[in-house]
């Protein structure tokens, strides 16, 4: 008899069924662990209509719309930044030696650090907002990379030369397939930092954006809005996420094991 | 007559003085030291010594990926600079390009040159019919078994008409079985595209079914102990490995090799030192 296999989604189903549950009866008891209270906390019914109503009132496609265009604007520069440093870093020791002290140095500085110098900085708010995302998903995409590249088999590179690779082609043929599998793990992981930082960057000012709609429900104490705001931001970076992964894997056929080819 | 059956012009090596050196500062040793040797075009050579002689660094220097640290290394008169695709190297395990199909593999060395896509799939093609692989041609090289891997390296080396093939205990890693065919074929292969083969093994019986002459090499510092020249009619098959002249010179290579038994040295490769373990992930969140 062949083993009992167990679909996987019930469980995935129930764990999420779990939170919500606990989530439900913490804020309808106004649980207090003492440590932590639940006593303010909206419940998931109020959410919810706070939610309906959000996606009944005409805002939320232009919150969706600036936040969806600031993350990827800053996320489009940080993946083709970060890939071309992550590059010259990972091939020469030259390049590491020149870049990587100053950007070792700026990496553990949070997002929320870069607000008055982005604001100095930037002509508009706009820009300083979509710097604040990019510099959330630069480092993960540059490290992933320059990881990428460093481990590319040494043998693959002197074979390809032994075979009259010079050094744009051993580049173009070898280096960046080698690195595609580490590069697109950046790439997923910068998506998600990148979202992450996108209440920050939205505390600088603005009228739209979900950052932005978050909080602003807190500084006027619209608590069933702020987890409104979460759970959106929540859903979007897992989906782009996702997605990128999902792109990611289909521009590396070979990486599926037992893949065919054409 | 078939492209695949050109004959390269050349191919002799001269080796004077020869020393290679391996590591940095005070770990710095030479793997190789004041070697005289010469070989002819078209001779198929098997160096054959233990592990971690410097067998293989000498065929990284043959290659281009190690730079000789005294005396000379000539290949048909002029010093080898840097790899090139007339002197082609394969390795003990295969270096196929992972997101590269087999027959795209194949067809590297000719991208390489500015071949278009469809004449360089034709004579890719025509290589693996030649190592039996029509039948794989669209696969991944992951979904090749070892043996076809290398059939596939070889086609890869050998559609740039090599002046050198350069071998790194090419078989070392295949089941007996398998061994046995990849020799067969390797010597088949050889007889139609004639070219300079220098075949490092550790494999008496390998050394002496393929080659023409065997150098045989003493470990670190590496020098070669005897030069010795085979006779055995071609074409060899496996009758070859029971007969008595095949056993009397076994014996005898046992009985150098034995002189130097009692070191075990780590393996070198052709790139030098075996490479340290990969950097961990710096991840960044």
């Amino acid at each position: 008899m062949p083993p009992l296999v167990f679909p996987r989604w019930p469980l995935r189903l129930a764990s999420l069924a779990a939170c919500l549950l606990f989530w439900q009866l913490a804020s309808t008891l106004r649980l207090d662990l003492g440590l932590v209270t639940f006593t303010y906390v909206p419940t998931p019914a109020s959410v919810l209509h706070a939610g309906w109503a959000l996606l009944e009132s005409s805002k939320l496609v232009s919150h969706l719309c600036s936040s969806l265009a600031r993350v990827f604007a800053g996320y489009l520069a940080a993946a083709v930044i970060g890939v071309l440093l992550g590059l010259a870093i990972g091939r020469s020791k030259w390049a590491e030696d020149s870049l990587l002290p100053p950007l070792e140095m700026l990496r553990p500085i949070p997002a929320v650090a870069w607000i008055p110098l982005a604001i100095l900085m930037f002509p508009s708010s706009e820009a300083s907002m979509i710097f604040i995302t990019f510099t959330g998903a630069l480092f993960p995409i540059l490290l992933n990379t320059v990881h990428g590249v460093e481990g590319v088999d040494p043998r693959l590179i002197a074979s390809a030369r032994s075979l009259g690779a010079g050094r744009l082609e051993t580049l173009r043929e070898v280096i960046l397939p080698g690195a595609a599998p580490s590069i697109v793990t950046g790439l997923a992981i910068g998506m998600g930092t990148s979202w992450f930082c996108l209440v920050t960057a939205e505390m600088i000012s603005g009228q739209f954006g979900i950052g932005y709609y978050t909080w602003e429900s807190y500084t006027i104490q619209n608590y069933p809005d702020i987890i409104v705001g979460m759970l959106l931001i929540g859903l979007l970076g897992m989906a782009s996420s996702g997605l990128v992964k999902r792109l990611g894997s289909l521009a590396t056929p070979w990486y599926r094991n037992g893949g065919q080819s054409r | 007559m078939s492209a695949c059956e050109k004959t390269p012009e050349a191919g002799r090596i001269d080796g004077r003085q020869l020393s290679i050196r391996l590591g940095r500062g005070a770990d710095a040793f030479e793997a190789v030291q004041a070697l005289d040797f010469a070989i002819e075009p078209g001779e198929f050579v098997c160096i054959l010594g233990p592990s971690g002689c410097g067998k293989s660094t000498l065929l990284g220097a043959l290659a281009g990926h190690l730079r000789p640290a005294g005396g000379s290394l000539l290949v048909d008169n002029a010093p080898i600079a840097g790899p090139s695709p007339e002197r082609g190297m394969v390795f003990q395990h295969h270096t196929l390009l992972p997101w590269r199909s087999v027959l795209d593999n194949v067809a590297f060395g000719l991208k390489m040159q500015g071949v278009g896509k469809v004449e360089r799939r034709r004579q890719a093609a025509e290589m693996l019919r030649l190592v039996g692989l029509q039948d794989f041609a669209s696969r991944w090289p992951n979904q090749l078994s070892g043996g076809m891997q290398q059939r596939a390296e070889i086609a890869r080396v050998l559609i740039n008409r090599p002046r050198l093939l350069l071998m790194d205990e090419p078989f070392g890693a295949l089941d007996a079985q398998t061994r046995a065919r990849m020799q067969e074929l390797l010597l088949d292969i050889w007889t139609r595209m004639r070219t300079t083969v220098v075949f490092v093994t550790h494999d008496i019986d390998e050394a002496l079914f393929l080659a023409d002459r065997i150098l045989v090499m003493s470990p670190r510092p590496g020098r070669f102990i005897e030069d010795l020249p085979l006779t055995f009619t071609r074409p060899r098959d496996a009758s070859l490995l029971t007969s008595p002249a095949f056993v009397h010179l076994k014996r005898y290579c046992l009985e150098l090799l034995r002189h130097e038994e009692g070191r075990e040295l780590p393996r070198l490769t052709p790139l030098g030192l075996p490479t340290t373990e990969h950097t961990p992930l710096r991840i960044a969140l």
